[in-house]
């Protein structure tokens, strides 16, 4: 396979990145360091940055203030050209006068390569993303997957110190996108490059990243890994961005009394009471964490609620409630032999354990939600 | 069903099929037939159009003037209309507002605007004597160049417009592709913008050839007296009621407009192919 440059893989620092354009501001202090090798993806509604973030990387858009570090050595002011960074685009961007081969050459062309290297590297280039025997086509004879995997093949070839991916799997359909999705990571294990990847698309980036970066208003909100940022976002824009989840407002009567008023439910504390302080005053509970009611103990939390509609999704049903306060929430649960489907109408208890409930904090990060 | 829905569709076309036929293919037919009968079949009108020098100078002449001003329109047009095409969306609708703002006027105006700021006490001649960089008028009326210059800023409007719409046409996300992947931007434009511009830009040219070659109130009022078109003859033989020889000159005109155009498509494919297969750059 494709040799690997000792840079092949380097790191990437933001150096409190700011971007204005006119009063809006595009990036306000943006920091963010990725290590070699490692897949971080921006993820956030159109207007949040991230895609601003990645222009400035590239070199499109100078940045307003701040640094932006390679490998530890600065790129300020180089012009695109000359960073040696690869970039997918969202439309491909082949250009359509070029047949395959000649697309995967043009970067190596320009570095002035001999003939017989530029095949050899073309080749590996196109093997690996499985178009070996494509050379000889025009872009606009191939479909749009395949497309894809030439402009991949061409922001490799190479072998640029960053990869950047900017919503490169928006215009697939679903299955091609699931597909790819494999692919991409397939060749980031291949060859170990350090991938920044743009998505609006939030189970893109649970699938595909070693990190995620939620980004609102020109700022990470906040930075972890998938699993992390599913299971313990910090403020209501991330719970809601990521997944879906159910909102619930809480009180605070006393240290330790909340009073969930969307459900009818004083609750007792008895540990991590810190969690429930700090301007935090409603949860994220995730749909799959919501139960029938079956034992409860004293961390468990039950509540009356009516069914309203339910969506048969294959293995999963998802039920939207309505509770006895007219909230409407969503719970989820695997379809089996002994959980029989409820109808609408049907009253029943449902259950959370306090331990999945998540405090949120306020943030001004309003940009996307409805 | 499937057919009468194609009768319905074809159906649009028939006024501008009717307008085609009544209006432009009898009548250049029965140009062709009034420079051959006379009233007898005869070849005289073509013979005497190529036994004489005269008229194979002005046909040469009309031949390079229009080559001559659709590459100075395109090499004109060429950075103007790239110029508009990388305004953001609003601005380019004011700069080809601008670009159409002289296609108000008719072409005799323009043309009689140019005898004003060309002309012995003209405008320009006004500012250089008054300047003092001239005591003497310069001769600018009734010359090649005036008819160069006139006709330029005639076609000028419809090269640009051309161009851009070409241009528009193309993602400009291929340049920052052929950025990052380590064009400088003059490398970015000859491989990639350039070849992909370079249709929309010889359509153009073409367009503003085939305007050229027929044009004669220009150089008619701007130009010298040895700066006769192939439509000046055609209109002084007309005016002679000389119609067959008229004629003749016509069907001339008409052919090599055809044979100039095709040569220019072939050139163009050949320059193309140049600019993408062009190896290390």
């Amino acid at each position: 396979m494709i040799e690997r440059d000792v840079e092949f893989g380097a790191s990437v620092t933001f150096d409190g990145v700011s971007k204005t354009y006119g009063a809006v501001k595009a990036l306000s202090d943006f920091n963010l360091s990725i290590q070699p090798g490692e897949f971080v993806t921006l993820l956030g509604p159109s207007g949040s940055g991230k895609t601003t973030a990645l222009n400035v990387l590239a070199g499109f858009v100078e940045e307003t203030k701040g640094d932006v570090r390679v490998n530890k050595k600065s790129i300020l002011g180089l012009p695109p050209e000359r960073r040696n960074i690869g970039m997918v685009f969202q439309n491909y961007s082949l250009f359509p006068h070029m047949n395959v081969f000649e697309n995967v050459a043009f970067p190596l062309r320009l570095r002035k390569m001999a003939q017989a290297e530029i095949k050899k590297k073309v080749g590996e280039s196109l093997a690996m993303v499985q178009l070996a025997e494509f050379g000889d086509r025009m872009p606009n004879e191939l479909s749009g997957g395949q497309r894809q995997r030439v402009a991949f093949a061409r922001a490799i070839v190479f072998e640029p110190s960053v990869l950047l991916m900017d919503e490169p799997l928006g215009a697939l359909d679903l299955k091609l996108r699931e597909a790819m999705q494999l692919e991409i990571k397939r060749y980031h294990k291949q060859l170990g490059c350090t991938i920044l990847f743009v998505t609006h698309d939030q189970g893109e980036a649970l699938a595909l990243s070693d990190r995620i970066a939620v980004m609102g208003e020109g700022q990470i909100v906040q930075i972890d890994t998938p699993d992390r940022i599913y299971d313990e976002p910090n403020s209501k824009y991330v719970a809601d961005f990521i997944g879906t989840t159910n909102l619930l407002d809480f009180e605070r009567l006393s240290p330790s009394l909340v009073r969930f008023s969307d459900i009818g439910v004083d609750f007792q504390l008895t540990e991590n009471k810190e969690n429930w302080g700090q301007g935090r005053n409603s949860i994220s509970l995730r749909p799959e964490k919501l139960h029938r009611d079956i034992s409860s103990n004293d961390q468990m939390i039950t509540f009356d609620v009516t069914i309203e509609e339910y969506l048969f999704l294959g293995n999963i049903i998802q039920y939207s409630v309505r509770t006895k306060s007219g909230k409407t929430l969503l719970f989820q649960e695997h379809r089996g032999p002994s959980v029989p489907i409820l109808n609408r109408g049907e009253a029943l208890k449902l259950a959370f354990s306090i331990t999945d409930a998540r405090p949120l904090e306020e943030t001004t990060h309003g940009i996307g939600r409805a | 069903m499937s057919t009468k829905k194609k009768i319905r569709s074809t159906w649009l076309l028939w006024p501008a099929l009717f307008m085609l036929v009544a209006f432009f293919l009898i009548p250049t037919l029965d140009i062709l037939r009034a420079s051959v009968y006379d009233p007898e079949f005869t070849t005289k009108h073509f013979t005497k159009l190529f036994s004489s020098n005269v008229y194979l100078d002005v046909l040469w002449r009309t031949i390079r003037l229009s080559c001559i001003v659709a590459l100075i329109c395109a090499v004109i047009a060429y950075p103007i209309s790239y110029f508009i095409v990388q305004r953001p969306r609003k601005q380019q609708i004011f700069f080809l507002f601008l670009v159409f703002i002289p296609l108000w006027m008719s072409v005799l105006i323009r043309s009689y605007a140019w005898m004003v700021v060309l002309g012995r006490e003209g405008l320009i001649n006004a500012i250089l004597i008054g300047l003092g960089f001239t005591d003497a008028p310069v001769k600018m009326l009734f010359t090649t160049g005036a008819v160069y210059v006139a006709m330029v800023q005639i076609l000028l409007p419809i090269q640009i417009v051309t161009c851009y719409s070409a241009m528009t046409e193309i993602d400009l996300d291929l340049m920052r592709a052929a950025r990052i992947l380590g064009a400088k931007p003059w490398q970015a434009i000859r491989r990639v913008f350039l070849p992909l511009s370079l249709d929309g830009t010889v359509t153009g040219a073409i367009i503003v050839f085939m305007l050229s070659m027929g044009f004669f109130i220009t150089p008619a009022l701007v130009g010298g007296r040895k700066d006769i078109m192939m439509a000046n003859l055609i209109e002084f033989q007309v005016n002679q009621l000389n119609w067959g020889f008229a004629a003749a000159i016509s069907i001339v005109l008409l052919i090599g407009t055809v044979l100039c155009v095709i040569i220019i498509k072939r050139l163009s494919k050949i320059l193309t192919g140049r600019l993408v297969g062009g190896g290390n750059a």
